[in-house]
């Protein structure tokens, strides 16, 4: 397999994976805002912030509004990181490896392409906000059924799953990043309705609020929130989960060598130092710190990957 | 434009045996269903990203071809007359081209003038002396043809270099039988499918001394933004071999090598989309960005196959077309099976004084354009246009050839007024390797989808259609 191949594949699932997520932080955005009595136009600021878009979308429009917030994080055309522009640039990337994806996987994307390109040709009006985010993430959702139910299991499904994955746990340490301290041991008052609808925010902007009640019922708690989304292993957007799956395909793709790849012993030395712990482990760390150290980790892992599988040179 | 002959009606309005299966199925369809199958076709084309890069636009935009749902249909008997001229063709250009980097034995017979390859930039010498692997100058080669008459078939271009065009055949036959697989069971088509099996068996059978093993096959390509990129990864993905670009490959220990997630692995045949020039900057054009620095040196010393091997465009050049008569009688001992179109050389006084004259009457091509760009169509060109163009003429003769405008059979297209006779030309593709030529039963029909126009490339708005040749 070509190294630019690699690269191509790569790029096109982190591409759809952004383009979902971004999607998701929309709809909680959204969905926030509506149900808070006052200064819903607050909500936006840490959603822009979890889609790492809040400097230049400040730089662009100096404050935060839903109407500008929404439509940047949707199609500005100023921002790389917008939905529009991801699916872009995933088609872009699968054009380029044509010959890398099955004829369903390339039908699927071009078609999400055709598709975010008309439906985002103009500003979206808020009441059409939510078939179109839902249109989008099925979209998407259907490039990730094609890729599991076509293609072979070979270096090329191993690349497209690393893009999927450092994607997601770049997310998720994100979103959790931006919200830490709501999560915090409780310096104001446990369950105060605040704190509430921040937690409920986090956990719909990882799809994760089905999965939560169904193991820890409906009481919402710091605690059970962070650990679930830091360590449970079956939650499918955890940075445990994403982080054993970076794992498998690193070792998939390690057949056959004699000694571990360094991007393997990079995801090796991220499993130990903070997967390794309870989460009270955590706590006493300190999330923070832990969180911003998480996201260098996965960031610095990224850079391996395409050393170690020569994308460039 | 009544007196022109149509492959369908003839010139009497009388349908021609090829057709009558069409015609009865046709008959008795429902417009609107064929109306709605038209744009279903489109769809499909989109979806699949059927599409070509229009140059000289501000963004890159990609369009479609568009697709006639009417198919073009010759019979197996004329085929099989076509493809005996054909293939004589083929195998004197390439006869051509190895004596004229060899012996030059037709330039001491006198048969082509010494300046016509000397002073040609088409002529590469660093192919002088050099055999390919294999033997095989073009392993692809399109042969463009237009029919002016029952039978009647002239061949208007040779393309020697790259020529393109061959997924949209596929892919039209594959449209085709999606939509209407009623069509195949009533018409015995014969299959246009193996193609790319056959290429890459062709490619695999020119491998270079160095190779071992099976043979490695890529195709490099100039990139995403190349107006035939979707025909490179199509070919590619339909031979099961690697797309390339030029910053994927490099010379290792004097093989090219592609660059893959594991190092660097030799390459033995490369089909390269990529013109001469821009094949190797060591060599050729030192800016180019698309080719592999030393490519060539590994070439010459046996290393890799390039398919096309360079220089093959010395035998389509346009000023070379007027004497591809001569060039098949030299090679082939036979007199050509397939006419050329009279050609006037303006670099030869004589003729330039002729083309002057009767400019209105004329085509006027480059002689190294391609894709109809920067030629004349007389009849339809204004007196500003035909005063322009005199200019260009008298300034740089030697660039121009001319041709009569032959009258062009027209084959039906769907319309919305039901069927509308279009002028059409055909572009047929070869295959060439040491086992033999092989022709793929009909080949790309393009189609000029305004009333009257002459003019068919995708370029400049012209559309494809299906290609039958009957069994017999």
């Amino acid at each position: 397999m070509l190294g630019k191949t690699a690269n191509g594949i790569f790029w096109m699932y982190r591409g759809l994976e952004r383009a979902e997520n971004t999607a998701r932080l929309i709809e909680t955005g959204q969905r926030i805002a509506l149900t808070r009595l006052k200064d819903a136009d607050d909500e936006w600021r840490p959603v822009l912030q979890s889609a790492a878009v809040l400097a230049p979308y400040l730089e662009a429009h100096g404050t935060v509004t839903r109407e500008a917030a929404v439509d940047w994080l949707l199609r500005a055309r100023e921002n790389p990181s917008s939905v529009l522009a991801c699916i872009e640039q995933a088609r872009q990337n699968a054009r380029m490896v044509r010959t890398a994806l099955t004829g369903d996987v390339w039908e699927a994307v071009n078609a999400t392409w055709m598709h975010a390109r008309e439906v985002l040709a103009r500003k979206v009006r808020e009441r059409d906000l939510p078939n179109v985010l839902r249109a989008l993430r099925q979209r998407t959702a259907l490039v990730r059924g094609m890729t599991h139910g076509t293609m072979m299991r070979n270096e090329i499904y191993d690349f497209a799953r690393l893009g999927t994955f450092v994607e997601r746990a770049d997310n998720t340490a994100r979103i959790l990043d931006v919200k830490y301290y709501v999560l915090l041991p409780s310096t104001v008052a446990v369950g105060s309705s605040i704190d509430n609808v921040q937690w409920e925010s986090i956990l719909r902007s990882l799809s994760a609020k089905g999965g939560f009640r169904m193991q820890y019922g409906s009481n919402l708690a710091p605690r059970e929130i962070t650990h679930f989304l830091i360590l449970d292993k079956r939650m499918p957007r955890s940075l445990a989960f994403c982080t054993a799956k970076l794992r498998d395909n690193l070792t998939y793709l390690n057949r056959g060598e004699r000694s571990p790849s360094v991007s393997l012993r990079l995801v090796s030395q991220i499993e130990q130092r903070y997967l390794s712990h309870g989460i009270d482990d955590i706590f006493a760390f300190g999330l923070h710190e832990m969180i911003t150290e998480l996201l260098t980790a996965f960031n610095d892992l990224a850079r391996q990957i395409e050393v170690d599988y020569r994308f460039y040179e | 434009m009544t007196e022109c002959y149509d492959e369908m009606w003839g010139r009497s309005e009388v349908l021609r045996a090829p057709y009558r299966g069409f015609h009865d199925w046709f008959a008795q369809e429902d417009p609107k269903r064929l109306r709605a199958k038209q744009r279903e076709a489109e769809e499909i084309f989109r979806l699949t990203g059927i599409t070509f890069n229009v140059y000289g636009r501000a963004e890159a935009e990609e369009r479609l071809i568009p697709f006639d749902i009417v198919p073009r249909i010759i019979s197996g008997a004329e085929w099989a007359r076509l493809s005996r001229g054909i293939e004589q063709r083929v195998r004197a250009i390439n006869a051509f081209l190895h004596d004229i980097y060899h012996g030059q034995e037709i330039v001491k017979a006198g048969r082509v003038p010494q300046e016509m390859i000397a002073r040609n930039d088409a002529f590469l010498p660093h192919m002088i002396g050099v055999r390919p692997p294999g033997g095989v100058y073009t392993h692809i080669v399109g042969i463009d043809l237009v029919c002016t008459g029952e039978g009647e078939f002239y061949v208007l271009e040779d393309n020697a270099r790259t020529p393109s065009g061959v997924s949209y055949m596929l892919e039209n036959r594959e449209t085709m039988l999606q939509m209407f697989p009623e069509l195949f069971s009533r018409n015995r088509v014969q299959p246009v499918q193996n193609y790319p099996a056959n290429l890459r068996r062709s490619l695999a059978a020119c491998v270079p001394p160095a190779a071992g093993g099976d043979p490695v096959v890529a195709v490099l390509t100039p990139g995403i933004f190349n107006s035939a990129y979707f025909e490179h990864a199509f070919l590619a993905d339909q031979m099961g071999v690697e797309l390339v670009e030029g910053h994927d490959l490099r010379v290792v220990d004097g093989r090219v090598a592609m660059r893959t997630t594991r190092g660097y692995t030799p390459i033995d045949v490369l089909y390269r989309r990529v013109d001469d020039e821009f094949l190797d900057p060591l060599n050729f054009n030192p800016e180019s960005a698309l080719g592999v620095p030393g490519i060539m040196d590994v070439y010459r010393a046996g290393g890799i196959t390039i398919a096309n091997a360079p220089g093959t465009g010395i035998a389509d050049d346009k000023a070379v077309y007027s004497y591809m008569p001569e060039i098949v009688e030299f090679y082939t001992g036979e007199r050509p099976l397939l006419p050329n179109v009279p050609t006037w050389r303006c670099s030869e006084p004589e003729a330039l004084a002729h083309v002057l004259d009767n400019l209105a009457d004329l085509v006027v091509k480059e002689v190294h354009g391609s894709g109809g760009y920067g030629m004349l169509v007389g009849p339809a060109a204004t007196n500003k246009d035909l005063a322009a163009f005199r200019r260009k003429l008298k300034a740089r003769p030697g660039n121009y050839i001319a041709q009569p405008t032959l009258s062009l059979s027209t084959v039906p297209i769907f319309s919305r007024t039901g069927l509308t006779p279009r002028h059409v030309d055909l572009r047929p593709f070869v295959l060439v390797s040491p086992e033999g030529i092989r022709i793929t039963p009909g080949g790309l029909t393009r189609v000029a989808l305004k009333k009257g126009s002459l003019v068919v490339n995708s370029s400049q708005g012209g559309g494809t259609k299906d290609t039958w040749v009957l069994e017999d």
